[in-house]
C-alpha cells in the first residue's frame, strides 16, 4: 500500500479513560490502515473499542498516546469542527428545530459556502437519498429509516474525505436494516468516499466491507478481506466470533517436505493433514484449529477419514442442514450441508459416520 | 299465533323501556353534575377567595372615592384612574401628564428587563455548569442555588446593603487597598437596586434553564461540530434554539416578580428611587388614595399581562411554523 492510497492511518493509538487504579484502557496500541474510497469494518462485540476508535477519528475524543493521520496529516488533536470528516450518529442526532433540508445544509451553512451552492447541494442530496418530498417536514414527523437517510445525507453533504458511520443501522428492523445495507453501499460507490463503518453484527460486516478490522478489548485481533477473515480466522476469538465453527484440539508435526510455512497437522485419531500455518509459528506444538461447519464433508465407505463419531441430532434450517456430530474420542463437531432437491443419501440420528476435512478447509489459530 | 302476538307487542315494550332508562340515565347524570360540583368546590372556593375575589374588590375600590384618613367612601369616582397617568395643577386645575408617575413606570420596566438581562448573562453560564456535572453532583449545585431561597428576603437584602454601603465591605476593601480614596456611593442608586434584584431573582432564572438544559441532548452539539460549527455557532445554532422555553420561562419569571419588587427598591434604593411596588404602597400608606392605588396596581397587572400576552404570542407561533 502506498502512502497516497491511505486515508486514514492511525499508530500506537491509546485511549484511557480515568486514572490510577480505575483507569479503563478502551484502546491499548491500536495501529491500523484504511484505504482511500474502500467500505471497511470495525467490527467487535460492545465495548471492545471500536465506538473508541471512531470517536478519536472524528475528533470527539483525543488520544492519550499515539497519532492519528488523515491522508498525511496528523489530525490527533484537531477540533472535529476543523477535520473534514463526518459522523452519521447511532442516534442519528438529527437537530429537531430545523427541517430535513436545514439540516442536510448545516454544514454547508457552517463552511459558509454560497448560498446557492448550499441550496443545490441539499437539492443533490436529497435526490441521492430519495428524499425530495419530505425536505420541509420536521425530523420528527418522518420515519426512522428516513430520518436515517436524512442523516445519511447530511454528513455526505459536506463531502468530506472520511465518513464515519457509528451503529447507523442498529435501530432499525430487519427488512429496513437489508434495504439501507445495500444503500449505503449504491452511496460509498456513487460517492468514491471513505466508510468507515462501526458494527457488532457480523452479517452486516461481512455482506458490506472491502475490508474488516476484528476488535476484542481494546485492540485490533485481525483486519482483511471477510473472505479471509471467514475462512482464515488467526485467533480463537476472531472464529468463533463471526459464524460458526469448530475449535479441535491437534499436534503441530515438523514437516519440510511441503516447504516454509506448512507443517503437517496430527489429530487425535492420528489422521494427517498438511496446513499453512500463521506467520512466526514453528513445528512442534500444540495447536487449537477452526474448522467452519459448512467446510467439513461427510467421508464415503473406504475413503480416509479425519474424525469418526455419531450423528447426535439434525436441524433442518430450509437452505442447509445441520448435522451435529458426537465424536468418538469426545467432544461434538457440527457439519453443515446444503440441501439439494436430488439429496442421495438421509443421514438419521445414531448413525455412525466419518467426516473428511478437505485441504484448506483447516485454520490453525495462534493460541 | 302466540308467536305473531308476541313479536307485534315486543318493540312498544321496547319503547317504554328505553324511555324509562333514558329517565334512569338523566337522573344519575345530574346527580353525577351534582357530585362533580361538590368535589370542586374546594378548588372553586380558593380561586374565588385568593384569586379573582380580592382581584374585584381592587377592581371595585379603583373607581371609588378616597377617604380623607384612607379607606373608600362609596361613591362612584374615575379620579384613580385619572391620576394614574394625569396629573390636576392644585392652584389653576390645569391637566398635565403625571411625569413622576410614568419616571417610575419607566424605571420599573428598565431596571426589569435590564435584571432579566443580568440573570441571562449569569444563569445561563451558571446553568450550562451544573448541567454538564456528573448526575450526583447536580443535585448538590441546584442544592446550592436554592439556599438563598430559604432566608428571608429582607435579611437578604440588607445582607446587601451591608456589603455595598459606603462603610461596607467593598468599600472598606477599595479603601483599605488605596485604589479609592473616598467610598463610593452605591447605595440608593438604581445599580444598587438592579444588584439586589438580580441577585435575588437569579435562581428563578437558573432553575427553569437548568431544566432545558438537563433535557438536551448533548450528542446534538456532537453533531454540530462534526459539520464544521465552531464554539459560538453550536452555541447560537444549537444550544439557544433548544434551550429557548427555558430561557423565555427564566425571564418571565424574573421579569414579573422585579416589576412588582417592593422590598429591595425600598431597602437598597430608598425613597427617592421608587418603583411601582412602592408607589403603590405609599397610596396605601401615607398617600392615604386608596383609589389610585388600586388603580396603579391594576396597571401594573396590565403591564404583566403585556408582557405575557407578548410571549404566548412567540411559544404560538413558534408552534404554528412547528405545523
Amino acid at each position: 500500500m502506498t502512502e497516497s492510497e491511505i486515508a486514514i492511518r492511525v499508530r500506537g493509538v491509546t485511549k484511557t479513560f480515568g486514572e490510577g487504579a480505575s483507569a479503563f484502557h478502551a484502546l491499548d496500541n491500536v495501529s491500523v490502515d484504511i484505504r482511500k474510497n474502500e467500505f471497511f469494518t470495525l467490527l467487535g462485540p460492545s465495548g471492545c473499542g471500536k465506538t473508541t476508535l471512531l470517536r478519536l477519528i472524528a475528533g470527539f475524543d483525543q488520544p492519550t498516546a499515539g497519532r492519528i493521520e488523515l491522508e498525511g496529516q496528523d489530525i490527533s488533536h484537531l477540533a472535529p469542527f476543523r477535520r473534514p470528516v463526518n459522523t452519521v450518529f447511532q442516534s442519528y442526532a438529527l437537530f429537531p428545530h430545523m427541517t430535513v433540508a436545514q439540516n442536510i445544509g448545516f454544514g454547508l451553512e457552517m463552511q459558509d459556502r454560497p448560498k446557492d451552492e448550499v441550496r443545490e447541494t441539499v437539492a443533490r442530496m436529497l435526490r441521492l437519498v430519495r428524499m425530495e418530498a419530505l425536505a420541509d417536514r420536521r425530523t420528527d414527523q418522518i420515519s426512522g429509516g428516513q430520518q436515517q437517510r436524512v442523516a445519511l445525507a447530511r454528513a455526505l453533504a459536506p463531502h468530506p474525505k472520511v465518513l464515519l458511520l457509528d451503529e447507523p443501522l442498529s435501530a432499525l428492523d430487519y427488512k429496513l436494516r437489508k434495504d439501507m445495507q445495500i444503500e449505503l453501499k449504491r452511496l460509498q460507490a456513487e460517492t468514491g468516499i471513505t466508510f468507515v463503518f462501526v458494527t457488532h453484527d457480523q452479517e452486516e460486516a461481512l455482506t458490506m466491507s472491502d475490508r474488516v478490522a476484528v476488535m476484542n478489548q481494546g485492540a485490533i485481533l485481525q483486519v482483511g478481506s471477510p473472505r479471509e477473515i471467514y475462512d482464515h480466522p488467526v485467533e480463537r476469538f476472531v472464529a468463533d466470533f463471526i459464524g460458526d465453527t469448530n475449535f479441535i484440539e491437534a499436534e503441530l508435526v515438523a514437516d519440510e517436505s511441503d516447504g516454509a510455512g506448512t507443517a503437517r497437522l496430527r489429530l487425535a485419531t492420528g489422521h494427517e493433514i498438511a496446513t499453512a500455518l500463521p506467520e512466526g509459528m514453528r513445528a512442534p506444538r500444540h495447536v487449537t484449529v477452526a474448522v467452519r461447519p459448512e467446510h467439513a464433508a461427510f467421508a464415503a465407505p473406504g475413503e480416509p477419514a479425519a474424525l469418526a463419531g455419531r450423528v447426535e441430532s439434525i436441524v433442518y434450517f430450509g437452505t442447509d442442514t445441520h448435522y451435529h456430530v458426537e465424536l468418538s474420542g469426545g467432544g461434538r463437531f457440527v457439519l453443515r450441508r446444503q440441501n439439494s432437491r436430488d439429496a442421495a443419501e438421509i443421514l438419521a440420528t445414531g448413525v455412525d459416520v466419518a467426516i473428511r476435512l478437505p485441504r484448506g478447509s483447516v485454520q490453525v489459530l495462534r493460541d | 299465533m302466540q308467536g305473531q302476538g308476541d313479536s307485534a307487542a315486543a318493540p312498544a315494550r321496547a319503547i317504554t323501556a328505553r324511555e324509562g332508562k333514558g329517565a334512569l340515565v338523566s337522573a344519575a347524570r345530574r346527580r353525577e353534575v351534582r357530585v362533580s360540583w361538590l368535589l370542586s368546590a374546594p378548588a372553586l372556593l380558593v380561586l374565588l377567595c385568593a384569586a379573582s375575589g380580592p382581584l374585584l374588590i381592587v377592581l371595585v375600590y379603583s373607581f371609588l372615592t378616597a377617604g380623607d384618613y384612607g379607606g373608600i367612601v362609596w361613591s362612584f369616582s374615575g379620579e384613580g384612574w385619572f391620576k394614574v397617568f394625569l396629573a390636576r395643577d392644585i392652584f389653576d386645575d390645569t391637566v398635565s401628564i403625571a411625569d413622576a408617575h410614568l419616571t417610575i413606570f419607566w424605571r420599573s420596566v428598565r431596571l426589569s428587563l435590564l435584571t432579566t438581562l443580568i440573570c441571562i448573562a449569569l444563569g445561563f453560564p451558571t446553568a450550562w455548569f451544573i448541567a454538564t456535572r456528573s448526575r450526583e453532583s447536580r443535585n448538590i449545585w441546584l442544592f446550592l442555588i436554592t439556599i438563598p431561597f430559604w432566608t428571608n428576603l429582607l435579611i437578604r437584602t440588607f445582607a446587601i446593603m451591608e456589603v455595598i454601603r459606603s462603610e461596607g465591605i467593598v468599600n472598606s476593601v477599595l479603601l483599605a487597598a488605596g485604589v479609592i480614596r473616598q467610598p463610593i456611593q452605591i447605595m440608593y442608586t438604581d445599580f444598587a437596586i438592579l444588584l439586589g434584584m438580580a441577585y435575588v431573582y437569579l435562581p428563578l432564572m437558573v432553575l427553569p434553564l437548568y431544566a432545558a438544559m438537563e433535557r438536551l441532548d448533548f450528542r446534538l452539539i456532537e453533531a454540530a461540530y462534526d459539520l464544521y460549527a465552531s464554539r459560538r455557532r453550536v452555541l447560537r445554532r444549537i444550544v439557544v434554539p433548544l434551550v429557548r422555553p427555558g430561557l423565555i420561562a427564566g425571564s418571565i419569571l424574573v421579569f414579573i416578580p422585579s416589576l412588582g419588587a417592593y422590598v429591595t427598591p425600598r431597602v437598597l434604593g430608598g425613597g427617592k428611587n421608587m418603583m411601582l411596588g412602592n408607589l403603590i404602597e405609599l397610596q396605601f400608606g401615607q398617600g392615604r388614595n386608596w383609589p389610585l392605588g388600586a388603580a396603579l396596581s391594576l396597571t401594573l397587572l396590565l403591564i404583566v399581562m403585556v408582557a405575557l400576552i407578548f410571549y404566548v404570542r412567540i411559544v404560538q407561533k413558534e408552534a404554528a411554523s412547528r405545523e
